[in-house]
């Protein structure tokens, strides 16, 4: 706590370690890239760039609403086992829907609200107990995590929920059309992002956020609402997650029981990767961003190469999200002039 | 709800044994362990399981087939326990989970006196089971290999999308690396897609931004030929001829094998169904006149349009 509001004192002095917290996640995209390019100049065509986009969304999503659990101190592990809940309920319930609303679009607006109550019931639920609980978020968002998993695999009798083809149909250029160039899953992950970084920076609610987790006692003692406003942060996570599923879901038209396996590590590193602080008090939105895009852009890279040996990918991953938050958390130039 | 199914059968059983002790003394009881299902041809293997001990129960009245599945290897370990203290089992049909730590826990069933039938993964100590039934991996391979040599001609290129970095996986690579060696067949590259729908969309994605010419794709799997085929539509690059070769043996890639489907025109099996023959083989070694021990291979058929309805099931999650 104490380091991470040294860390915001030492700020407002220096506008420098500012940019160098907020450049460090760009220069390691920008890096990436030119690995990338160099590697394969296939890499920058307009399919593979848009690919990339479009499925850095999911986790992108995700993340903005990690970002503002994190930021308040909190963490969510049941994110990517959420993500494939709602997604097996979505189909079942759009399924069943065909005979009465027909295979057309209230189908699936009837599956996209089913998805946003539920994303929002599970946020709440996480939130409830962490806060009037008083459990841990890491012990209770494990349980959600273990729970959503294998009711997703109990709905699925252990196979793979298949949506109806013909609401696929309808479903399916969700996932798969564009808008002025730009795939809808990509619209969706702007939109999210704005909202995000306005709610985070331009709010009251994100200023909470930022206080309680760099001191929840002072926090309370300033008559902020602490419970309210960290239910709050997963509910809006929970939220996140449901945007998430109903662009996800069209595009495979699936669930199963590896639906979203570990989204809930790559949405918390996207948001380290991007600056946030773990232990909380300190959230950047844009950063966020950043850190989704990279880590799509290692496995996009190592996809158009066959210079790293195909068991070595993880280390790859690893070293490089290493990398980037060294990059990006290193204060040596400013560090070594300010403490005299 | 199978755990429920398990007790209402030992009731069943024990109502019996009150019946008459006669009848309960000469009851074969088989016990059958498995994982629990996570994954839809784990699942497809349960229900084949249950439709097993279904027919096996019907045909033979004094057949009694005990099915647990366990949800990691302690539990199949305990389970295993179980079987022999509580239901005293004449013969174990067993899927381990792995192969260490299962290997002293069927020994300790062998010692009971039971028949022991190994099925798809191996002991890791060789002459504790009487029969051994298992797909073929490299058979596997092989035949996907095979049926590419039909279809494609000198110079063409295929890209692989591989499985988890298992040994089952390099068996099926190996195997089709070597057939298809010599054939003139350019491999592009080939990358993981861990078995799994996501990574096959989003590995066959870079593999389409990479490469401008492919041919054909061997997917190896048919939840991974799921996504091959979900990006190979939306870069509009499913025509000309371009197929995808799968494995497995989904209902729905079969299915639409029998269609006529010309983008994944065939599947070659590695069946969830295995279990049951594994089950039909150990009854057959208290029921049949002919010796059961020893291994049983199945073949890693490959399943073409004109015998596609012998391998659909439609009420088979998988």
């Amino acid at each position: 706590m104490t380091r991470a509001s040294e860390g915001m004192a030492g700020k407002s002095p220096r506008r420098v370690s500012i940019d160098l917290k907020t450049l460090g996640p760009a220069i390691a995209l920008l890096l990436l890239c030119i690995i990338g390019f160099l590697l394969n100049p296939a890499f920058i065509s307009e399919g593979n760039l848009t690919n990339l986009l479009t499925r850095s969304a999911f986790i992108g999503i995700i993340a903005v609403g990690a970002t503002f659990v994190i930021t308040a101190g909190g963490i969510d592990l049941s994110v990517g086992s959420m993500a494939a809940a709602i997604a097996g309920v979505m189909i079942i319930v759009m399924d069943n829907a065909v005979e009465t609303l027909g295979s057309g679009v209230p189908t699936v607006l009837l599956g996209c609200g089913v998805a946003i109550i539920l994303g929002i019931g599970a946020g709440w639920v996480n939130g409830a107990l962490t806060t009037k609980g008083k459990i841990e978020a890491f012990i209770v968002t494990l349980g959600t995590m273990g729970i959503y998993r294998s009711l997703v695999t109990y709905f699925a009798d252990g196979g793979t929920l298949s949506l109806n083809f013909e609401v696929r149909g309808t479903y399916r250029p969700v996932y798969y059309d564009s808008f002025l160039g730009l795939p809808f899953p990509v619209w969706v992950f702007i939109a999210v992002a704005i909202c995000g970084w306005l709610l985070l920076n331009r709010t009251a609610f994100g200023r909470y956020c930022t206080a309680i987790g760099s001191n929840e006692a002072v926090a309370k003692y300033s008559a902020i609402n602490v419970d309210r406003v960290k239910t709050l942060t997963y509910i809006i996570q929970g939220l996140c997650v449901s945007f998430a599923t109903i662009i996800y879901v069209p595009r495979l038209g699936s669930a199963s029981a590896s639906t979203g396996v570990l989204w809930e590590l790559e949405a918390i590193a996207a948001v380290i990767i991007g600056g946030t602080v773990l232990k909380g008090g300190y959230g950047r939105i844009g950063g966020t961003i950043l850190g989704a895009l990279i880590l799509t852009t290692i496995g996009n890279i190592l996809n158009f190469t066959d210079m790293i040996s195909n068991y070595l990918n993880g280390t790859m991953q690893g070293l490089i999200i290493i990398v980037a938050v060294f990059l990006q958390r290193s204060d040596w130039k400013l560090g070594k002039s300010k403490k005299s | 709800m199978l755990m429920r199914k398990t007790l209402g059968m030992m009731a069943v059983t024990g109502a019996l044994a009150f019946a008459g002790s006669a009848v309960a003394q000469d009851t074969i009881k088989i016990g059958v362990s498995y994982p629990t299902p996570t994954h839809a041809w784990a699942a497809g293997m349960n229900w084949h399981a249950e439709q097993a001990e279904k027919r096996l129960e019907e045909l033979y009245p004094d057949v009694d087939l005990i099915l647990v599945n366990s949800p990691d290897p302690g539990a199949q370990a305990s389970a295993l326990e179980d079987l022999v203290s509580v239901h005293q089992i004449d013969a174990l049909v067993v899927l381990p989970f792995e192969s260490e730590p299962l290997t002293d826990p069927v020994l300790n069933v062998k010692k009971s006196g039971a028949w022991i039938t190994v099925v798809d993964r191996g002991l890791s100590q060789p002459g504790i089971e009487d029969l051994y039934v298992a797909g073929n991996n490299p058979e596997l391979g092989r035949v996907s290999a095979q049926y590419m040599k039909t279809r494609l001609k000198d110079g063409d290129n295929i890209v692989i999308l591989r499985g988890i970095p298992t040994v089952i996986d390099n068996e099926r690579f190996d195997a089709f690396m070597e057939e298809i060696e010599g054939a003139g067949i350019n491999v592009l590259d080939h990358k993981h897609a861990n078995w799994n729908r996501d990574d096959g969309f989003e590995v066959m994605q870079d593999f389409l931004s990479r490469f401008p010419d492919i041919d054909a794709v061997w997917a190896q799997d048919d939840d991974i030929a799921i996504g091959v085929v979900a990006a190979l539509k939306q870069a509009g690059r499913d025509g000309d001829g371009m197929f995808v070769v799968g494995g497995a043996g989904m209902k729905e890639t079969i299915k639409s094998i029998m269609d006529g489907d010309t983008l994944i025109p065939v599947d070659v099996l590695y069946p969830p169904a295995m279990i049951a023959t594994a089950m039909d083989a150990t009854v057959a070694a208290f029921k049949s006149n002919g010796p059961v021990a020893g291994r049983y291979i199945l073949g890693a058929t490959l399943i073409t349009p004109e015998n596609a309805a012998n391998y659909y099931f439609p009420d088979s999650p998988f």
